[in-house]
């Protein structure tokens, strides 16, 4: 991977594990990737690949049983995963902050949204408690809610679970946060929610020239927002590329599953193609390639040797024995 | 607002009526009470006598209504023994019962919440697993042990605390308290300790089970993803929402400490309504008995409507309605 001047977050062979009674998970197993300044990049795969252990780890949230095994977390060349607690804290909600997939349970229940709005400032600013009220009130709008003074004594519950995403929004954008890492955030919402969600994301991003991961299982959402994408499989990357290139010509028969499970808006009635089978136990992964029981281009070779990542065409990497080419139909 | 206390109220007095019908049912079905009135060499007719004067020779619906309605125009009724008023009886214990179990009380809440706080933020710990294993005792030991045990060691053994009674008292607000002078507290300490640990533990374990439980939650995370320090999440954030189980137990607690006043009284002699209603018993003091279980009861309906109130005030989601 290459990281130049523009290069705001690299992460390099990230090791994640969890030790736990019945044997260690390692949920998390040599990730690397780089963001850009300015740049989306959407971090995908299915349920459990290690998509929020990989946006916790860079923000040092790892909990016991959890661990950083191993890797780099380069923030501007600073590495994260050596800093202490007081560095990480001074990160969090400054540097990089956290949108979390239920906006239903992101909120303290007791606490007011103009306290939690608050706290971000406390934490991360001088301002005195009329600055910090000006600063809360104009987020809050630049976020959509309407009549912002007065909804800053609101708590949660009072909030619809689109508005209260908007607050995590306005929460997480408040201290002019570098990266955000957005974790599944329009996965709990409507339809119709959602999307105006992402597009109140895109523009938060824009105005502030901040960056963004965007994780989620859902290729369609990355599709439109991100510039550049990275798949995770069994907590491994297997693909990586520019979003076009990954669309339009996926190498990996991971990544051309997902794209195929893609729900087609213009032939609602079409059966989707899912993946076959299911995503192996992570403690006990089989040898060779993790998807081999579940790929339809699986051959000897697969069941005993693990692919390493390689360049494909250009700037795409895929760990496959057996890539597919542009062209090739599945 | 005030529709709530409305039915709060309508609700509070259906209570207390069915409460009055079981304990009437009782009453009419433990024991004649007519042989407490005459002298032992009563004759017959001096018998049926009384019995017609106490209204036992009515139908139970029509004993009921005398007895309800006498209830409700606060005749309630004369000690068989004492030959005085069964409520005053009740009222002049009373204050001696809320005293050590307020102090009970108190005493249970300091220690529980803090500790139970600590061993729910830290797990893992070596005082933690500590507190766990005292809080174990504190829950599987019976009250009436632990007392004797205490009577036996800081009374007979080191006599550094008395046994029995209240000790000195003085007149605050027209009650006599021990909590006003130094000999009452050197008396209280004992029985209050008893009467506490039982409600300790299980506050304690509450409030632990509450940090755990808060621990997990996203918002707890998520203001740690803010920059907040471990500390001010745990206490700023998880401690109040720790504690919205443990206010529903407090309320239910504050009974029990009331209904087990009666064994600790009785052990250490301490006067209050609860060794009342234990003497009571034993001599078939009929009024006095009925007093005490419909005062209780109303203490323990106020007691929860009281939790309600509290309730509304830490959780926002919940109103009034
Ligand atoms: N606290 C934990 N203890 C044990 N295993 C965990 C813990 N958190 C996550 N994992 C494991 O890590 C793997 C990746 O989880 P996660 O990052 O949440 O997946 P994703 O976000 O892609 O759905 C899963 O197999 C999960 O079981
Ligand atoms: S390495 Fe083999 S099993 Fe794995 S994805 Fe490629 S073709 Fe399929
Ligand atoms: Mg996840």
């Amino acid at each position: 991977m290459t990281t130049t001047d523009n290069t705001l977050l690299a992460v390099h062979d990230l090791r994640t594990y969890f030790h736990t009674f019945s044997g260690t998970v390692k949920a998390v197993n040599g990730v690397s990737f780089a963001i850009g300044k300015g740049e989306v990049m959407g971090l995908v795969g299915e349920s459990g690949g290690g998509k929020s252990v990989v946006g916790f780890s860079i923000l040092g949230l790892i909990d016991s049983p959890g661990r950083i095994m191993g890797g780099k977390i380069l923030l501007d060349g600073e590495d994260l995963a050596q800093a202490g607690e007081d560095r990480l804290r001074q990160i969090r909600g400054r540097e990089i902050s956290m949108v979390f997939q239920d906006p239903m349970t992101s909120l303290n229940p007791l606490h007011t949204v103009g306290q939690q709005m608050d706290e971000v400032l406390r934490l991360h600013t001088d301002l005195d408690a009329a600055a910090r009220r000006t600063a809360c009130i104009e987020m809050l709008e630049s976020v959509g809610i309407s009549r912002a003074a007065d909804r800053l004594g609101a708590y949660p519950h009072q909030f619809s679970g689109g508005m209260r995403q908007r607050v995590v929004i306005a929460i997480a954008m408040l201290a002019r946060p570098r990266l955000i890492i957005a974790d599944e955030p329009t996965t709990a919402l409507d339809v119709t929610i959602q999307s105006q969600i992402l597009k109140l994301m895109r523009r938060q991003i824009a105005d502030k020239g901040a960056s963004m991961i965007l994780i989620t299982h859902d290729l369609a959402v990355v599709s439109e927002m991100a510039d550049h994408i990275t798949v995770l499989y069994c907590g491994k990357v297997v693909e990586r590329g520019r979003t076009r290139d990954l669309i339009e010509t996926p190498s990996h028969p991971y990544t051309r599953g997902l794209i195929d499970s893609i729900p087609d808006p213009a032939n609602r009635h079409a059966r989707l193609k899912q993946i076959p089978g299911t995503v192996p136990d992570i403690r006990n992964l089989p040898q060779g390639c993790n998807f081999r029981d579940r790929c339809p281009r699986a051959q000897a070779l697969c069941a005993e040797q693990e692919p390493e990542l390689r360049p494909q065409n250009g700037a795409q990497w895929a760990a496959c024995h057996y890539p597919l080419q542009p062209g090739d139909s599945a | 607002m005030l529709g709530y206390l409305l039915k709060r109220l309508i609700q509070m007095l259906l209570v207390l009526w069915i409460v009055s019908l079981v304990v009437f049912l009782m009453m009419s079905f433990t024991g004649d009470p007519v042989f407490m009135i005459v002298p032992i060499d009563a004759t017959d007719a001096e018998i049926a006598q009384a019995r017609r004067i106490l209204g036992l020779d009515e139908s139970l619906p029509v004993q009921y209504w005398i007895f309800i309605s006498s209830l409700l125009q606060g005749d309630f009724g004369q000690s068989y023994v004492f030959r005085q008023p069964a409520m005053t009886l009740i009222l002049e214990r009373m204050p001696a019962t809320i005293e050590m179990v307020v102090v009970a009380m108190v005493l249970a809440v300091v220690v529980a919440i803090p500790l139970g706080v600590y061993a729910g933020a830290n797990p893992n710990g070596r005082l933690s697993r500590m507190i766990m294993a005292g809080s174990l005792l504190g829950i599987s030991l019976p009250g009436f042990w632990v007392g004797m045990v205490l009577i036996y060691l800081f009374a007979v053994h080191w006599g550094i605390f008395p046994s029995s009674g209240r000790g000195d008292t003085a007149e605050v607000f027209g009650l006599r308290l021990s909590l006003a002078t130094w000999d009452g507290w050197h008396h209280i300490a004992l029985p209050a300790i008893t009467l506490s640990l039982g409600t300790m533990a299980i506050l304690l374990r509450m409030t632990r089970a509450g940090m755990m439980e808060v621990a997990r939650q996203d918002y707890m995370k998520f203001a740690r993803a803010k920059g907040a320090t471990r500390h001010d999440v745990l206490y700023k954030h998880g401690l109040k929402n720790a504690l919205i189980p443990v206010v529903t137990i407090f309320g239910l607690q504050l009974g029990d400490l009331i209904a087990f006043a009666t064994i600790t009284e009785t052990i250490f002699s301490w006067p209050g309504m609860g060794k009342l209603l234990i003497d009571s018993i034993y001599r078939a003091d009929r009024p006095v008995i009925v007093v005490y279980l419909m005062l209780v009861a109303l203490i323990f309906v106020v007691i929860n409507f009281l939790v309600d109130i509290v309730y509304t005030l830490i959780d926002p989601r919940i109103t009034l309605k």
